[in-house]
């Protein structure tokens, strides 16, 4: 027990690290990097007892969960703890793996770099942060994690901040799930007075199943947690800084993508699952279409889509990222819990080597552009066979660990009765198969059309790429071939609440050899496109609707413009004049008023109660001191005796006062 | 026991004290003066410790003596270097401290 009780040593120790390497990384033979590594391989150590120990506990498992006091305030005690299910363990596992894979990889990438040691705290921060929201017991210390989250990706995205574009990347991320952030902040204060001025994340699901909340409360709660989500979580409409944050050093791209940030909105929907499932009428409770669905759906659609224009490598992933964070959302939303997680897990191994290779392309070629690579598969064979792995895996190629977990995510919608998703799952199946294929041959296949010669990337960087892509193929199995590891590991339980609201569902090969079929015509069309020269090349210029439709994807629908030109301008242009003209008469002759009349006031405590009172008692009181100091020093004579002699006189009297009185 | 005696040549001692510390000029019979003067309340503080059957004035007595030789070897170590300063012991004109 001594893993799962004292889970807090796992976001503690990347956390004392970045302290670590802020005061004494410098001075280190590694330039912090090795205590980085260090600490969130200590990390990773304690996230292996703690799976380890979770699995060897007997059926059914019960949470682990452990809290100090942390504030009372108005007859409210605030705990601090950690809750340890499943949930918690699978994510701690999954985050550290992929941030001690990222650490490692970063010595290579990121040497020589100007700020390397400030890089490696930051990272450990970004994982302690991520850490804490992982284990966290209540809303609020959630919330923290979140936020510190936000924080530690901003600094990372704007890593390079001497380069303008970077740097507004930056603000972009953060300014972006900022507008998602308000919606969570409110949803938690308004889930605080909903359970009875009660944090707690485990009470707070067993009010929302058993129908201790109402209805609408929910509903009001878990769309304003949504719009949370869909900051975070990079989700339609606010996708729009996902790409952006490409600006970052790639590595840290692996990480918001894998296993920190951006996951952290779909754990936030797994977590308070309860919300959710009661307020949006989820599954068993109705088959409606609901927005957590629609929004997953939107996005698995969109992103796909726009990942065929990219010509930046990692926009192409990052726009995947979207799409797949799409999928686990909606799985979240047609009430397939435990396929939606799963998904989260198997994405983390593939997308985290996917962006750690597009990494070493980029170390390799110095250009973030497709057009400038192609022909790598022979200069650059390790990267190239994981890189092919983790597209096939991204694919959904059997037995690879994407293929189960999608499969699961069709399956949930399937079961679930909600057809539409079932399509929309389908189609996004077949898209990220074409997209992954275009990218794989404009990287690997044809002549290499940079500059330099590209080389195999050093032992550092391509270790972390060996070890990701046995994740890559295997992570799928623990819930494969008729084993049910995954699902009895990771499940959605609260305590007290019997009902059967999640949904397991068992393998089923139609659906699967569905999938595998429309995933290898994805593969079979892109690759009859690219390889072959099949179908209508040069389409875009010959014909204006296809040239309109290409634009539409090359310009982000837009969203982008309708942000900038519409919501920004609106408010800096009109609201700014409007701001400004108020500020100028209104404020300023308020201000200039206060002013005036301070000064009158001033000027009469000046004239009349500091010269004429205040000043009279300094110097009369200095007059005094010095006048009857004046007469006092005629006794100060110097002479021991005359004072011995006042001395005796004095006791004297008072003796005789003394004998008269009592006498 | 008649403790007027006793009380008596302690009132006459602490007179005798008295006037050595505010008539004589030379330090060091002040100094022996004062000696003179704490005895004298030794000697009350005995004299009521034995009446009244306690051992409480013996023990002053004897705080009183220590405090005493802690005193006079301050006090004529002061006085010692008086005279190295200014070849002279007589209290009134040891009188810098004048206001």
């Amino acid at each position: 027990m001594f893993f799962l009780r004292n889970a807090w040593l796992v976001p503690a120790v990347p956390g004392a690290c970045f302290f670590l390497i802020l005061f004494f990384g410098k001075r280190m033979p590694g330039k912090g990097a090795d205590i980085g590594i260090a600490g969130v391989g200590l990390s990773f150590l304690l996230s292996l007892g703690a799976a380890v120990k979770w699995i060897s506990m007997s059926t059914p498992r019960h949470a682990v969960e452990r809290h100090v006091t942390w504030f009372k305030m108005g007859g409210i005690t605030v705990h601090a703890g950690t809750h340890i299910d499943g949930l918690a363990v699978m994510m701690l596992f999954v985050v550290t793996i992929v941030s001690l894979m990222v650490h490692v990889y970063s010595v290579g990438y990121m040497h020589g770099d100007r700020r390397f040691t400030f890089y490696y705290a930051a990272l450990s921060l970004f994982t302690a942060s991520m850490l804490t929201l992982v284990t966290a017991d209540n809303t609020l210390l959630l919330l923290i994690g979140w936020e510190l989250v936000g924080v530690c990706s901003f600094m990372l995205i704007g890593h390079w901040w001497e380069e303008e574009v970077n740097s507004a990347a930056a603000v972009k991320a953060f300014i972006t799930t900022r507008v998602g952030d308000v919606g969570l902040m409110l949803g938690i204060i308004t889930l605080f007075y909903a359970a009875g001025q009660n944090f707690d994340i485990a009470h707070l699901n067993r009010l929302a199943l058993t129908g201790g909340i109402s209805h609408h409360l929910l509903l009001v709660g878990a769309l304003l947690l949504l719009l949370g989500v869909v900051g975070k979580s990079a989700q339609f409409p606010l996708h729009v800084w996902l790409p952006d944050a490409m600006a970052g050093p790639t590595p840290v791209s692996a990480l918001i993508h894998a296993a920190t940030m951006v996951v952290a909105g779909v754990y936030l929907v797994a977590r308070v699952y309860g919300v959710f499932l009661s307020g949006l009428s989820i599954g068993p409770l109705g088959n409606g279409i609901n927005a957590l669905a629609l929004i997953g759906g939107i996005t698995v659609l969109i992103g796909a889509a726009l990942a065929f224009v990219q010509d930046d490598v990692k926009r192409v992933l990052a726009y995947s990222t979207i799409s797949q964070l799409g999928y686990m959302v909606m799985a979240l939303g047609v009430g397939a819990w435990t396929a939606g997680i799963f998904h989260l897990f198997t994405h983390a191994f593939f997308k985290a080597l996917l962006f750690l290779g597009s990494g070493s392309l980029i170390h390799a070629v110095h250009s973030n552009n497709m057009s400038d690579m192609g022909g790598l598969r022979k200069r650059m064979p390790t990267t190239f066979w994981t890189f092919i792995v983790a597209s096939l895996a991204l694919a959904g190629i059997f037995p690879l660990a994407g293929f189960w977990s999608k499969d699961e995510i069709l399956l949930g919608a399937s079961r679930g009765d909600y057809p539409l998703f079932l399509w929309v799952g389908v189609i996004g199946a077949f898209m990220t198969a074409a997209y992954m294929t275009r990218a794989c041959y404009l990287i690997f296949w044809g002549e290499y059309r940079g500059e330099g010669h590209p080389h195999e990337a050093p032992p550092s960087m391509a270790w972390p790429l060996r070890i990701l892509a046995v994740g890559s193929i295997g992570a799928g199995w623990l819930s494969a071939f008729g084993f049910h590891g995954f699902p009895n590991w990771v499940s959605f339980d609260v305590e007290g609440v019997t009902r059967e609201v999640i949904h397991e569902y068992a393998f089923s090969v139609p659906l699967a050899a569905i999938s595998l079929a429309v995933a290898l015509i994805g593969i079979g069309v892109a690759a009859g496109y690219y390889f072959r020269n099949l179908g209508p090349h040069g389409l875009t210029r010959r014909n204006g609707p296809a040239r309109a439709g290409y634009r539409f994807l090359e310009e982000k629908y837009y969203l982008d413009k309708i942000y900038i030109d519409g919501v920004i301008r609106s408010i800096q242009y009109p609201i700014a004049r409007g701001m400004y003209w108020f500020d100028q008469h209104v404020i300023d002759g308020f201000v200039n008023g206060v002013a005036f009349v301070s000064g009158k006031v001033a000027g009469f405590v000046y004239n009349v109660i500091d010269q004429k009172v205040v000043d009279g008692a300094v110097n009369g009181a200095g007059f005094t001191a010095e006048e009857s100091g004046g007469i006092l020093r005629y006794i100060q004579t110097g002479r021991v005796q005359q004072y011995a002699a006042v001395l005796f006189g004095a006791a004297g009297l008072f003796a005789l006062i003394l004998v008269l009185t009592t006498a | 026991m008649l403790l007027n005696q006793f009380l008596f040549l302690a009132a006459v001692l602490f007179c005798i004290g008295v006037y050595g510390v505010l008539a004589r000029r030379n330090a060091v019979l002040v100094l022996a003066s004062i000696e003179l003067m704490l005895n004298a309340v030794n000697i009350n503080l005995v004299a009521f410790g034995a009446y009244r059957h306690s051992i409480a004035g013996q023990v002053f007595a004897l705080f009183v003596i220590t405090i005493a030789a802690a005193e006079v070897g301050v006090g004529l170590a002061i006085v010692v270097l008086i005279f190295r300063n200014r070849a002279s012991i007589a209290l009134d004109e040891a009188d810098l401290l004048k206001g």
